[in-house]
């Protein structure tokens, strides 16, 4: 156990050291959110409805785009799991008398330190375009807790997709191919109530509607229903289930 | 303690129906290098994969450094070292970082790790290019780098799979001096190779590797014995000067020469002042000689003479085991 912690925090910085190197990743997690919330705040922002409940725009935007940023916070792990297992270094590190559970112990720690720079740039920018919280001390806290819990469950999700995927190109675009537009039929940019009739059905039943407006209760003081355990909910089965995957075929992926 | 290195009797590995290692024995002393020759898809990879812990067998047992391979598989790899022909370093650190990286999961600490990694790449000359990132390396550097990075722990045994595959002649020869100077030191080793030129100068022993079968195993002469030495080949200009190119070159000659068309085969023992020798022999007979050359046997001699068959290419479902 002692050494699962230390190698995997030996890795998890190794990780980060190859973030900081690359970058087309920091951009990700830098500029991308910035974008995002600027795209959404002065280009659609104009032509969205906003609910009564909200103050506005960016009230209701910045827990849609801060669940969809850290949703995605993962995705360095699907694409270096999947370029470490291309390039033969998993092989390397488990012919080492290193613990074997740190590769993806390591990987999912890394993602924890990118998501915290992911957070606190959507927030910054976020404040700076007229975000608010509207919440008691507790209840913004429980935020926070919530989207961490949340992006450390996608991690899993991302080290499946990494671990699934032929190649890191390919890891890439299953990521985006499944996740990018679930986290757009949501909640998360427009009220599901715009939508189509279908739309709207997919929409209120989608776990990042639950995310969102768990984060909106939480921040923002909406009522939140059954959203903010529902969210937890989902977060530990998310983490749960594909910690499970992922370990069970990063084993038959290195032993083939 | 036992003076074995590497004891395995009958291994196997099956990937659904098809069976990429049948019983293979191997042994190989310690303190000596022990080739394992074969075309791609023979099953060395996997070979190795099996041995060094990251892959369990269908079947048969092994002992390496004395230590059971699936047993003991935790101590095991804490007395090997592993260097891959695809070179696996990580291309966005250093190549310092790399040394360190492998040295703190070798569990040396952080002190001892970083002082090791300035020795290695001193001694692999590396020293300049330490604080570069991997990626700006050329592919005998990264060699060098995947072949320290084996030797961060100082493994009494190390696996070399396919060193120089790929690398250009003189990177090539610059990793056999580094590896036999590791030799010298008295590191075992395990060497997978497609080149007979490559076993015939680092190893001490050699197994041929066919199908996943142990076809032919032996020292490098005894295998070059098997197979038929070097041959002088002289191309005629005139067909019925044939006799007299057989004639005076007979005595030069090993075995029987032969003759094919305009084609005279004088099986030699030695190579060096060979074609001189034949060029002098042929003048003075007054044999017009067209082209002169020396063949030597190949790795595809080795197999026709061994299996009646070419050194075959991966076939299907082969390809990923020696990934």
């Amino acid at each position: 156990m002692k050494t699962l912690a230390a190698d995997s925090v030996v890795l998890a910085r190794r990780n980060l050291l190859r973030i900081a190197r690359q970058p087309d990743l920091l951009t990700a997690y830098t500029v991308q959110p910035i974008m995002f919330v600027l795209l959404f705040v002065y280009v659609f922002g104009g032509a969205i409805r906003t609910p009564p409940a909200f103050d506005g725009y960016a009230d209701f935007l910045i827990p849609g785009i801060l669940v969809q940023t850290i949703a995605f916070g993962g995705f360095a792990t699907a694409l270096g799991l999947s370029e470490d297992l291309k390039k033969g270094l998993i092989d390397r590190f488990r012919s080492l008398p290193m613990s074997p559970a740190a590769v993806l112990a390591g990987r999912t720690i890394s993602d924890i330190f990118t998501n915290t720079i992911a957070l606190s740039i959507v927030l910054i920018t976020g404040l700076i375009v007229g975000f608010g919280f509207n919440a008691s001390l507790g209840s913004v806290l429980l935020g926070f807790l919530l989207i961490m819990l949340f992006g450390y469950a996608f991690s899993w999700v991302f080290a499946y997709i990494g671990l699934i995927a032929n190649s890191p190109e390919s890891a890439n675009a299953f990521g985006f191919m499944t996740i990018f537009p679930l986290t757009f039929v949501s909640s998360a940019f427009v009220p599901p109530d715009t939508m189509p009739a279908a739309l709207e059905a997919f929409a209120e039943a989608n776990p990042f509607s639950t995310m969102v407006d768990a984060m909106r209760s939480l921040w923002q003081g909406t009522p939140a229903n059954s959203d903010v355990w529902m969210a937890f909910l989902w977060t530990f089965a998310i983490t749960a289930v594909f910690a499970l995957l992922a370990t069970a075929r990063y084993r038959r992926a290195v032993t083939r | 303690m036992t003076d074995l290195a590497i004891e395995a009797t009958g291994l196997r590995k099956t990937y659904g129906a098809v069976e990429a290692l049948c019983g293979v024995d191997l042994r190989v002393e310690r303190g000596t290098v022990l080739g394992v020759l074969g075309p791609n898809g023979a099953g060395k990879t996997t070979a190795v994969r099996i041995l060094t812990t990251l892959l369990p067998p269908s079947g048969g047992t092994a002992k390496v450094m004395g230590l059971d391979i699936e047993r003991d598989a935790a101590r095991l790899r804490a007395t090997i070292g592993l260097a891959g022909q695809y070179a696996a370093v990580d291309e966005n650190l250093t190549g310092f970082e790399n040394l360190e990286l492998v040295g703190r999961l070798y569990h040396l600490g952080r002190k001892r790790s970083r002082e090791r990694a300035e020795e290695l790449l001193d001694r692999f000359e590396l020293d300049e290019a330490g604080d570069r990132l991997v990626k700006t390396y050329s592919g005998g550097m990264r060699r060098r780098l995947d072949l320290a990075a084996a030797l961060v722990a100082d493994p009494p045994l190390i696996f070399l799979d396919e060193p120089t595959t790929g690398l250009d002649p003189r990177s090539r020869q610059n990793l056999w001096a580094t590896i036999e100077g590791m030799v010298a030191e008295g590191t075992s080793v395990l060497l997978t190779t497609q080149y007979l030129d490559e076993a015939d100068y680092l190893a001490d022993r050699i197994v041929v590797l066919d199908h996943g079968t142990v076809i032919a195993e032996g020292t490098a002469d005894e295998l070059k014995t098997r197979v038929g030495g070097a041959a002088l080949e002289v191309r005629l200009e005139k067909m019925e000067q044939r006799d007299a190119a057989l004639a005076t070159l007979a005595d030069m000659a090993s075995e029987p020469p032969s003759a094919d068309g305009y084609i005279v085969r004088v099986p030699i023992e030695r190579r060096d002042g060979a074609i001189a020798q034949a060029v002098r022999r042929l003048d003075e007979a007054g044999v017009q000689a067209d082209d002169l050359a020396i063949s030597r046997p190949t790795l595809d001699d080795v197999f026709i003479s061994l299996t009646g068959h070419a050194a075959a290419p991966a076939e299907d479902g082969e390809e990923q085991e020696e990934r």
